[in-house]
């Protein structure tokens, strides 16, 4: 599997060369906020640039909404089945925060994320879908967007549910056994325990990364408390001792301002990435549910063609003359089989391909996300030591006088 | 609690290596929650040798385990660290972790309770005559006895004593270390003739008195609480440059068995005796003794007196006419307005303080709780690895854990040196208490006073009255003229009683002033001390937390590149 356009997503690809190289860079921006009242929603300027031929012209630039960016998922999601399709951010459960600046960014980040990563992606760049995303003008849009129906409107975690539901029907109905049907692959099964597991940990610790943003909040709030406490203080005293009192009350309201912008930084380059990993592995979830209806689907065939099979013997047996009919069914259904096999063995091939691609791309993600808090931290540690210790002369003076 | 002497020391190799880290981490008590207020995190962490939570304990122990450690910090500090920094030491750490070093500290200049000791190298500005004087007052070994009573019930009458163990060079002590076991009925009753024999100064308030039940009594935690709460009295009382030289305090630290100070009375005792006085003083003219007006009338069993001196407060602030002496000092009016105004600027720190140590604490547990997690990561990944990328996650994750491990101890222990420097604010509002007590003293001795001063004006009008109309008759009326004598009989006691009075005003008066001027000058000392204390424990923990996550970042830093 060629990796040529696997690169980190990034809000910019800009093109190595201008015409040599085949590129296709995307960006979300320019977010702003349309409609009124409930019906109010943020609208997002999507800018394409490229070379592709099967593109009209070199640059475009739309306008886009939240649920076009659905359409797109669901779309890719039908299509491109055994590939892990990028995550999207969450729909916001909490009207309060819908159109908090803090909110706003972070999902036109994330969504500028989730675009770029379909173009890099080999296979997926070329689906007409992202093709119609990024060049239809608004009112195609708003009509393909308007016919989605049913299943694709489902979040990946509803698609597990329909997955055991029907599962459980199948099972029953058509095999006669209780249990359900799934591969006894040991390597698979291992994979589908470590993603599961995996969410868990992911989750807690994506809690705690949102727990710490909370936390430089209000150790920014009670600081810049403590330093205007401390400043009136500083007034009662007078003289040098009040003017120490003072500094330091200023020292404490400036390392306020900067906790609450370090903040704000894990916020955006390490609870967000943390946050991104773990709708990473909801999606593959979703493709696990999607190879096991494509398993289950495969083997239904199977049982049936082998019935059918018998059925055909018989009636050729007794010379009967529904064998015609009975042939040309029996070669449509095996025609079917040999689709549901190829479809799943396709989706076994991707799967296996995206998993060490997955995983290399998170030990990447994870490792820039980590050097970004370290780095954040370190300034943090950094400025605060600077600033206390520059007090320090100033107190000297006071103790000598 | 988790041999908490042990862990401390196991800490201290912590930094060595990751894998210890991670053991260590993974048995951590980071999970313990049991984490202190701010209010009696102060009663508990001023006292280095409690079993309290072995993160905070570790630190100021005895021989400090952090203080090897820094050695390796010191190459990765900042290359950029001023270099006309003139603190010695090439880091705070340093500088932090040595004057914390238990009791050691506090035989320096006189008896500072621990929160003031943060900078021992510093000479405070305080007491520099009677810096070759040293007081030292331990609390310890907390005993339940038996009251021998004939009670009913048998062990309803048990009460706790505790050990108080003096050292000192004071010659006036006669001795330079002694012991004995007293209770807390005896505090109360120091502290009682404390407030008797020292009007007009600020007297240290002693620790509450706590209503619950027995039980509670005598649980640890509440026993340890009031060892630490007494021992920072005592001390305290033994700061006093005037109470320190008298004979109460000597009395309750020497004499051993039962306290020779007389006891409190209860109230009930007191009213009964004051009703017996009370028919004498109704029949007949009863002057205040003069022994007795030195007391204030409140608290005392003169009940006809405790009825003058009210009226009399009542016609100052309703009567029409001004009493003859009035707190005319515009120079104490202006500094109790200081004073009032200060105080409620410290009540406001304060708190903000306590926000500051919470928001410091909480800080510290997240931190800690994304380390674990992110151990609990590193352990998955590296259990379910299958391809390389995987294990190099699960490095990378553990170098980022671990030093958040550590960031939150850090964290942690920071609070800790926070809580006790900012300690002092705390202090100062108890100061406060035994600031409007001294006030009070003076305005009641004013009152008493005032009181006498119209009783003499009334008791002279009505002599003069009775000499005008005995006058009149010729011969004079026996009666009348033995009445005379006896109201001039009275005029003198009075007199004297007024005397008496003023000049224990005057005494009390001069007493505030000194005391003021004491106050101010050891808060300022006192206030900057725990400014620096501050400021330099924040530095030195700053600088260790950079230095964590310095680290991760050079470990890292293939990845900057990577990222725009």
């Amino acid at each position: 599997m060629n990796s040529t356009q696997r690169s980190v997503s990034g809000s910019t690809q800009s093109p190595r060369s201008p015409s040599s190289q085949p590129y296709l860079s995307v960006s979300v921006t320019d977010p702003v906020k349309l409609g009124n009242g409930v019906q109010a929603y943020i609208s997002y300027r999507v800018i394409t640039k490229t070379n592709f031929p099967e593109y009209q012209g070199s640059e475009k630039i739309v306008i886009r909404r939240y649920s076009d960016f659905v359409w797109l998922r669901d779309r890719l999601f039908e299509k491109y089945k055994g590939i892990f399709i990028p995550p999207l951010p969450e729909k916001s459960a909490v009207e309060k925060f819908r159109f908090t600046a803090e909110f706003i960014e972070m999902r036109r980040q994330a969504l500028d994320i989730f675009v770029n990563r379909i173009a890099s992606h080999s296979e997926l760049q070329q689906s007409e879908d992202l093709r119609t995303f990024l060049q239809a003008d608004e009112e195609t849009m708003e009509r393909l967007r308007s016919q989605e129906t049913g299943i694709f409107k489902k979040k990946p975690s509803d698609l597990m549910q329909i997955f055991k539901d029907v599962q459980s029907k199948v099972s029953d109905v058509v095999l006669g056994k209780e249990k359900p049907v799934e591969e006894s692959n040991p390597e698979y099964e291992k994979l589908k325990h470590y993603i599961f597991e995996l969410e868990n940990h992911l989750t807690e610790a994506q809690k705690h990364a949102y727990r710490l943003v909370k936390r430089h909040r209000e150790l920014g709030q009670s600081l810049s408390d403590f330093g205007k406490a401390v400043k009136l203080l500083g007034a009662c005293e007078g003289d040098a001792l009040g003017k120490a009192f003072s500094e330091l009350g200023a020292k404490a309201e400036t390392l306020s301002v900067k906790l609450q912008k370090e903040a704000h930084q894990i916020l955006m380059n390490f609870e967000e990435p943390m946050k991104d990993y773990v709708r990473a592995v909801q999606s593959i979830k979703a493709t696990i549910a999607e190879r096991a209806n494509a398993f289950r689907r495969q083997c239904e065939l199977a049982e049936t063609i082998k019935l059918k099979e018998i059925n055909l013997d018989k009636l050729m047996l007794t010379r009967s003359d529904r064998v015609g009919e009975a042939e040309i069914e029996y070669k449509e259904l095996k025609a079917e089989s040999e689709e549901a096999t190829r479809t799943f063995e396709t989706i076994v091939r991707l799967m296996n391909e995206e998993i060490v691609h997955f995983q290399e791309q998170k030990t990447l993600d994870m490792g820039i996300a980590f050097h970004e808090f370290a780095k954040g931290q370190a300034r943090l540690a950094n400025g605060i030591a600077d600033a206390w210790r520059s007090l320090l002369p100033k107190l000297e003076l006071c103790s000598s006088s | 609690m988790m041999g908490s002497e042990n862990n401390g020391f196991e800490e201290a190799h912590l930094y060595a290596s990751r894998e210890e880290m991670e053991n260590h981490v993974l048995n951590d008590p980071l999970n313990n929650k049991s984490y202190l207020s701010y209010r009696s995190a102060l009663s508990s962490l001023s006292e280095t040798h409690n079993p309290l939570s072995p993160p905070i304990v570790a630190a100021p122990a005895d021989s400090d385990p952090l203080l090897s450690p820094p050695l390796q910090y010191r190459d990765l500090r900042k290359p950029n660290v001023p270099d006309n920094s003139y603190i010695e030491p090439p880091s705070y750490a340093d500088v932090i972790f040595s004057p914390f070093d238990g009791d050691s500290v506090n035989d320096v200049n006189g008896v500072e309770s621990p929160s003031r000791s943060s900078d021992s190298s510093q000479s405070l500005s305080r007491s520099p005559s009677s810096s070759s004087e040293y007081i030292k007052i331990t609390v310890s070994n907390p005993l339940k006895e038996q009251e021998l009573s004939n009670s009913i019930v048998p062990g309803s009458n048990t009460y706790v004593t505790y050990l108080i163990t003096t050292r000192t060079n004071i010659p006036e002590f006669g001795g330079s270390e002694f012991s004995v076991r007293r209770r807390f009925k005896d505090v109360v009753t120091l502290s009682d003739r404390l407030a008797e024999s020292y009007r007009g100064f600020f007297i240290p308030p002693r620790p509450d008195k706590s209503i619950v039940e027995s039980q509670v009594m005598q649980k640890q935690e509440f026993v340890e609480q009031r060892r630490v709460a007494l021992e920072k009295y005592l001390r305290r009382l033994a700061a006093h440059p005037v109470i320190k030289k008298g004979d109460e305090l000597k009395v309750f630290l020497q004499v051993q068995g039962k306290l020779p100070l007389s006891s409190t009375t209860d109230v009930a005792s007191r009213v009964l005796d004051g009703a017996v006085k009370l028919p004498k003083q109704l029949l007949g003219e009863s002057v205040v003794a003069p022994d007795e007006v030195v007391q204030p009338a409140k608290g005392g069993r003169d009940l006809l007196r405790l009825f003058k001196e009210l009226k009399q407060s009542m016609a100052n602030d309703w009567g029409g006419s001004k009493p003859q002496v009035v707190e005319e000092d515009k120079e104490f009016l202006e500094n109790k307005k200081r004073i009032q105004d200060l105080e409620q600027k410290v009540n406001n720190a304060s708190s903000q303080a306590e926000s500051l140590v919470k928001a410091q604490q909480d800080m510290g547990e997240t931190m800690g709780e994304l380390g674990l997690a992110f151990i609990k990561l590193t352990k998955f990944e590296n259990e379910e690895a299958i391809d390389n990328s995987q294990r190099v996650r699960a490095a990378d994750m553990k170098g980022l854990a671990t030093a958040a491990v550590k960031a939150s101890r850090f964290y942690r222990e920071l609070n800790a040196q926070t809580v006790k420097n900012l300690d002092t604010l705390h202090e100062y509002l108890g100061m406060m208490l035994a600031v409007h007590s001294a006030f009070t003293d003076r305005s009641s001795a004013l009152l008493t006073v005032q009181t006498l001063l119209s009783e003499l004006s009334s008791l002279e009008s009505r002599a003069e009255k009775l000499e005008a109309a005995s006058s009149k008759i010729f011969g004079g009326d026996r009666s009348r003229i033995r009445k005379i004598e006896e109201l001039k009989e009275t005029l003198r006691a009075t007199e004297d009683a007024k005397n008496v009075a003023s000049r224990e005003y005057e005494r009390i008066k001069e007493n505030n002033r000194s005391e003021l001027e004491r106050l101010d000058r050891e808060r300022h000392a006192d206030f900057l001390n725990m400014l620096k204390g501050f400021v330099v424990s924040q530095v030195g923990y700053a600088e260790k937390i950079a230095n964590v996550w310095t680290k991760v970042v050079d470990e890292t830093s293939g990845y900057a590149k990577e990222s725009s």
